[in-house]
């Protein structure tokens, strides 16, 4: 009865867990994960050619993305290392803050923790959801995230999307109903798709590298702690036979 | 209760010490020699837990003062260097932070159980104060904890909590200021918060849980039955229903340690944010004092009295009301004047409101956490005035958990409670 009893609060308290863990997000499921290496090294090479220009990493080391994506020294410091950074330095951008500021109003933020701050669902959304717009400084606006002082830099792949406007209520200003593409890029909506995917898991990786070895690890501790408990429950079940 | 035992070690050494310092008879008259009512339940599983809690997260938080840095500049930086390049750190840290709100639900729990069998009625009223004292001082010491990662919702959490003194009359300015030591959180908050944290408070914590302990092996246990085991002793002096409490207690607290072990690390390894409940989203993101987050909330377990002070609209009243409902959680030994302890000899009207009770505490947290933000919008649709409705609500739960109380008082002073007989032993479930 005692243990039944444990075994359901238990239960509850893991429920109330899943539960909170389940909360809903505004944005498509972006599906991503850090299990797939393949995928982490292709979202690497992305960050690399189209992102690090601006953004930085800067609680991310060289040598230790090497190490979780399964890459050499010679493979980061030739293909990825762009700055002239050693292979023990953190990933930072070779763009001046202070020229940063001048040229974009506001220095583009480090992405270190992105994925943990917004969600990899705001980040895909984000990544799909550029558009032109001429009344914007950079020519680029964005319905995730309105006037992003972002301009689109995967452009080239994505396409050129521009907005159908909804007709403008009387009084309000005119919301975008959705997103066209006008000049294809040179991948399809599906490469396009998967190429987001690589490029926010690799983030996710970014954000939390510490995740590979806790969900590598957390399985065996279950385990162990499963084990414990049993014993600890026949060693309580025979020391409680005398209590009546 | 403790009885005393006398250990007389055979070995020279260990009797040498034992004559100066009985250290061995001390340990030995607060285990084998306490005696613990016999039917406990799972409910009492959370002591124990509690002082599992603390010992990890006073280990814990060692490790990471090793490596945390205390000043606006670096306490970010630092958070993620323990995150990233410490070995184990990242371990250490899920510790520290699910430890943080492990010890809230294990203390929640700990304080519900002793609404339900009347733990905090005559001889044990000290037994309570002290534990709302640690109660008090958790609060404090996780608020500050909470503050050290310099986080955005560290800093503007921080901004809203010690702004709350500005309240008081005249004054109120200047002792904010006095707080933080500058005009807005900065490092001379972050400094005396960390001193505090890491020193001030565990101490005291340290202290009352002693006291506690101490008060409690004075009077001895409480159980489900709210029967007196002393009352009713064995012709070899040992209460009846009474067990020693080790080996009998340890071994089954062994077993509740390991059901909240294989909880805790399911969440350490698996979801270590819990979806941003114990880790929340936006303090993920430098403490910056031009960006306000969407919405200043607190961590989860501040949230039922965070809402009381929500949806009161004076800012005076609101303190003052925040304040009554901890205050009011001390004054509960002498609000029931029942005489009869245990939820299951006393009247139906306790047991309702008991459980009326738990619910509101569940639904204001709700509303502190800005849940029926996103709920009204769905029941009442896009257009219902949010802010009337969650007021609205809100105060009705405000008033309902204050009339728990006024409700207990008087249900017990006109002698409206109809109990049933209590019995003279304990009464255990065969199995």
């Amino acid at each position: 009865m005692r243990i039944f009893k444990s075994l359901l609060i238990a239960l509850v308290l893991l429920s109330f867990t899943s539960l909170a863990v389940a909360e809903e997000s505004p944005y498509p499921n972006a599906n991503t994960g850090i299990g797939d290496k393949a995928s982490l090294q292709r979202g690497a090479k992305l960050f690399f050619n189209y992102c690090v220009g601006c953004h930085s990493l800067k609680y991310l080391r060289y040598s230790r993305m090497a190490a979780d994506l399964g890459l050499t020294e010679q493979q980061v410091m030739d293909n990825l290392d762009f700055t002239g950074a050693k292979f023990g330095d953190p990933i930072v951008s070779a763009m001046p803050e202070t020229d940063a500021e001048k040229w974009f109003g506001k220095a583009p933020p480090d992405l270190s923790l992105e994925v943990r701050a917004k969600g990899a669902n705001w980040v895909s959304a984000y990544l799909h959801s550029f558009y032109l717009d001429p009344a914007r400084p950079v020519g680029w606006n964005n319905t995730v995230f309105p006037n992003a002082s972002m301009p689109f830099p995967l452009w080239e792949l994505q396409g050129v999307q521009t907005a159908v406007m909804a007709p403008a209520k009387p009084g309000e200003e005119p919301t975008v109903e959705k997103l066209e593409i006008k000049q294809p890029g040179s991948m399809d909506s599906v490469e396009y798709a998967q190429a987001v995917r690589d490029l926010v898991s690799f983030l996710q990786y970014a954000s939390e590298p510490a995740a590979m070895q806790r969900t590598a690890m957390g399985a065996w501790v279950l385990i162990y702690l499963a084990l414990f408990t049993f014993i600890a429950f026949i060693l309580k079940k025979e020391y409680w036979k005398d209590v009546h | 209760m403790t009885e005393q035992v006398r250990i007389r070690p055979r070995n020279r050494v260990l009797a040498w010490v034992e004559e100066r310092l009985p250290i061995l008879s001390f340990t030995a008259s607060h285990t084998t020699g306490y005696y613990a009512p016999k039917n406990f339940n799972v409910m009492y599983y959370f002591g124990s837990l509690a002082l599992l809690v603390l010992v990890n997260q006073i280990v814990t938080g060692i490790f990471l003062t090793m490596n945390y840095n205390p000043s606006a500049a670096g306490a970010f930086a630092s958070v993620e260097y323990i995150m990233r390049d410490v070995e184990w750190g990242w371990l250490i840290r899920y510790m520290h932070e699910v430890g943080a709100s492990m010890f809230f639900i294990v203390v929640y729990l700990h304080m519900f159980r002793g609404l339900m069998y009347g733990s905090y009625k005559e001889p044990r009223e000290l037994v309570w104060l002290l534990g709302m004292l640690i109660f008090l001082t958790l609060m404090a010491e996780a608020f500050m904890g909470y503050v050290l990662p310099w986080g955005n919702m560290s800093f503007w959490g921080a901004k809203v909590i010690i702004s709350l003194f500005s309240a008081i009359p005249v004054v109120g300015n200047t002792v904010v200021n006095w707080i933080m030591g500058d005009f807005l959180p900065a490092d001379a908050t972050l400094n005396r918060f960390f001193a505090l944290h890491v020193v001030a408070l565990p101490l005291v914590l340290l202290l009352l849980v002693v006291l506690h302990l101490a008060a409690l092996h004075e009077v001895g246990s409480n159980n489900p039955d709210g029967v007196e085991i002393k009352q009713k002793k064995g012709p070899d002096g040992h209460p009846l229903d009474g067990i020693p409490f080790h080996p009998y207690y340890t071994v089954k607290d062994l077993f509740g340690v390991g059901v909240f072990l294989i909880i805790c690390a399911f969440i350490i390894f698996f979801e270590p944010t819990v979806g941003g409940w114990f880790l929340e989203h936006d303090n993920f993101i430098p403490a910056n004092n031009l960006v306000t987050p969407a919405e200043i909330k607190p961590v989860w377990y501040f949230t039922p009295f965070y809402a009381i002070l929500r949806v009161i609209p004076s800012k005076g009243l609101g303190v003052i009301a925040l304040l009554c409902s901890i205050v009011v959680l001390f004054l509960v030994p002498w609000l029931d004047r029942g005489k009869v302890k245990s939820i299951r000899y006393r009247g139906t009207g306790y047991k309702v409101a008991l459980a009326i009770f738990a619910i509101v505490f569940v639904l204001l947290g709700s509303i502190g956490a800005g849940k029926t933000t996103e709920w009204i919008p769905e029941i009442f649709g896009p257009n219902a005035d949010l802010t009337f409705i969650e007021n609205t609500f809100g105060r009705i739960l405000t008033i309902l958990y204050f009339g728990y109380f006024a409700f207990l008082w008087a249900y017990t002073y006109f002698g409206w409670e109809k109990t049933r007989p209590v019995p003279d032993r304990v009464t255990v479930v065969q199995h």
